[in-house]
């Protein structure tokens, strides 16, 4: 009577799993994922799989098993540790800042004012601009002669060549900045929005002062959308490298060359083996901080039940 | 209270118009003169002893032209004819990208979302870092992978691996999230497959997220540059997008480039706002 099920004739192996619901569930699954695992399989994991061996391997082709000859080299090199560590604290001081940002924005226009409709569309913009179109402008800005300069020899303060030394750092947080702020401010506005009005009325009457009812109330109920908002933020603070890249080339200054750069470069002097070592121990830091993340969220989500 | 919303309405538009600058500026520096560009902008790039000694140098941002023109814009689609050509690239990149990887996603993100299968929480991690990892990650397979696929320098190396990227289905599967097991248990009971249930129930339930993704695809694919510089060796074959980034500090087009190559997301972007929005905003919220 089930025949619904499939659009075709199911195979045996269905037929006697349709007694239980939850088998008939994963065969229908496994038919909805079946388009994307393949895809993802042929290529992500297999790849990953073949970068993880390679990774093992003193040469690409016909190389013997060397153990961890090829990490122990990655870790001596100083390129490495330079890009490795300025990935690290790029994304780890960008995204804390970012989420303070974006949520002081959200909390702003949560609150009373006109067209929020317009400021969040005017916040959001800045994402669907394609990096390549805006690269002059900041040429224009950040330039050893550029406007920024400009307008601080107004102010009496030495100009600084913002994209060769230290300060190519700050460069690249604010075209991070820039680019995503709008983006996560929506995702938080809409957060805020979920709050029930009448949770920060009981707090009032029961004398909660404006910081309880912040760390209270506001920071709880967030805790998904903050979780959400840091997946996405990581995700676009590895995105940045395209502006950088764009900007600065191959070799930019030391404090802004990153993961990407030096794996870029690798592939370029064909070091297969260092290239694949680096991208599996990047792979091993990602996943430990989302599964520090889901702990995270996990716990503290039955805190709040 | 009146005054208290207006200050703070204009505070935050202050912000807003900052951050609209850059686009500001590429337009109403589209519409210059060469000349004008070129001895307004001259020194830029040029870090000389000159400069050094704290000789004034600098340029300053020039808000509007001195004479509009449409002259770049023409210079750019009938002298370049590259850069049309180029466009069309994207476009042949892009769309099936978007086409493909929301359509698999959608599937994909239904299994995730609402059916039981083991291994569904494992392999779900895998789709999420490998959303998160960098394109380089995976690049020495990938291109043996597209080499043994015969894929090497065709549009198939750049588009196939878009097309079952995790993202779509990251996104997806947080929509369909919220969709409610009542409604799939109510379709059961009438005697719906789960094909009709997710064509007629779940997909016209997560449409405002499938505005949000291809908004957000777009915007992404439209930018690549790293993929078609490494898959794609036929410099006629390669997207504006690095077309473009070779273009900086020809003053006589860029700007106009530049526009153009922004107007089909500026034009997206406010034909779907609503929707876009809309679904960003879903996409953060736990149902």
């Amino acid at each position: 009577m089930k025949k619904w099920f499939f659009l075709f004739a199911p195979p045996d192996w269905a037929r006697r799993a349709w007694t239980r619901r939850k088998s008939r569930d994963a065969a229908a699954a496994w038919l909805f994922l079946a388009p994307s695992a393949a895809g993802f399989a042929l290529f992500y994991l297999i790849p990953f799989a073949m970068g993880v061996m390679y990774s093992f391997r003193s040469g690409a082709s016909g190389g013997r098993f060397a153990g961890l000859a090829n990490y122990r080299e990655l870790l001596a090199s100083d390129s490495f540790r330079k890009a490795a560590s300025n990935t690290f604290y790029f994304s780890a001081a960008s995204v804390p800042f970012m989420l303070a940002l974006s949520l002081g924005l959200a909390l702003l226009l949560n609150r009373q004012i006109y067209f929020r409709k317009w400021l969040r569309a005017s916040y959001v913009l800045p994402l669907v601009v394609p990096v390549a179109s805006v690269l002059v402008i900041w040429q224009l800005i950040f330039d050893w002669n550029g406007a920024l300069n400009y307008a601080l020899s107004r102010f009496g303060i030495d100009r600084v060549d913002w994209m060769k030394t230290e300060a190519a750092r700050y460069v690249v947080l604010a075209v991070y900045l820039w680019k995503n702020v709008g983006y996560n401010v929506i995702l938080f506005l809409a957060g805020l929005q979920q709050i029930p009005r009448d949770y920060y009325e009981t707090a009032q009457i029961e004398g909660a002062g404006r910081f309880r009812q912040f760390y209270g109330i506001t920071l709880v109920y967030l805790t998904s959308t903050t979780f959400f908002v840091v997946i996405m933020s990581i995700l676009n603070s590895f995105k940045v490298f395209r502006e950088t890249y764009l900007l600065a080339g191959d070799y930019p200054h030391d404090s802004i060359y990153m993961l990407q750069h030096y794996m870029n470069n690798m592939f370029a002097s064909l070091d297969i083996q260092k290239l694949t070592a680096a991208a599996v121990l990047m792979v091993g830091v990602i996943m430990a901080i989302v599964l520090g993340l889901f702990g995270l969220e996990r716990r503290y989500r039955q805190f709040m039940e | 209270m009146a005054v208290r919303k207006g200050l703070l309405t204009a505070g935050l538009g202050m912000i807003g118009l900052l951050l609209l600058l850059p686009i500001a500026i590429t337009f109403t520096h589209s519409l210059m003169t060469e000349q004008e560009l070129t001895i307004d902008y001259g020194p830029i790039g040029q870090r000389t002893e000159a400069t050094e000694t704290g000789a004034d140098t600098f340029v300053n941002l020039k808000w509007l032209p001195d004479k509009v023109t449409l002259e770049q814009y023409g210079k750019l689609l009938v002298y370049t004819p590259n850069y049309l050509l180029m466009f069309w690239n994207s476009a042949g990149l892009v769309v099936p990208i978007i086409v493909g990887q929301t359509a698999v996603a959608a599937l994909a993100a239904y299994a995730f979302a609402k059916l039981k299968f083991r291994g569904r929480d494992s392999l779900f991690l895998a789709y999420l870092l490998a959303m998160l990892m960098p394109f380089q990650v995976t690049l020495v397979p990938n291109y043996i992978m597209a080499d043994k696929l015969g894929l090497l320098h065709r549009p198939g190396a750049v588009i196939l691996p878009g097309v079952f990227a995790a993202f779509g289905v990251f996104m997806l599967r947080q929509f369909m999230l919220h969709i409610p097991y009542a409604y799939i248990e109510a379709a059961k009971m009438d005697g719906a497959g789960h094909l009709r249930i997710f064509l007629t129930i779940i997909l016209p339930m997560v449409k405002s997220g499938m505005a949000a993704l291809v908004v957000l695809l777009f915007v992404d694919y439209w930018n690549m540059v790293e993929q078609p510089l490494i898959f794609l060796d036929d410099p006629f074959k390669q997207p504006l997008s690095v077309f473009l980034s070779r273009l900086t500090g020809e003053w006589g087009t860029v700007f106009a480039a530049s526009m153009l190559y922004m107007s089909p997301m500026l034009l997206l972007f406010l034909y779907a706002e609503t929707y876009f929005i809309q679904g960003v905003q879903w996409s953060g919220i736990k149902g």
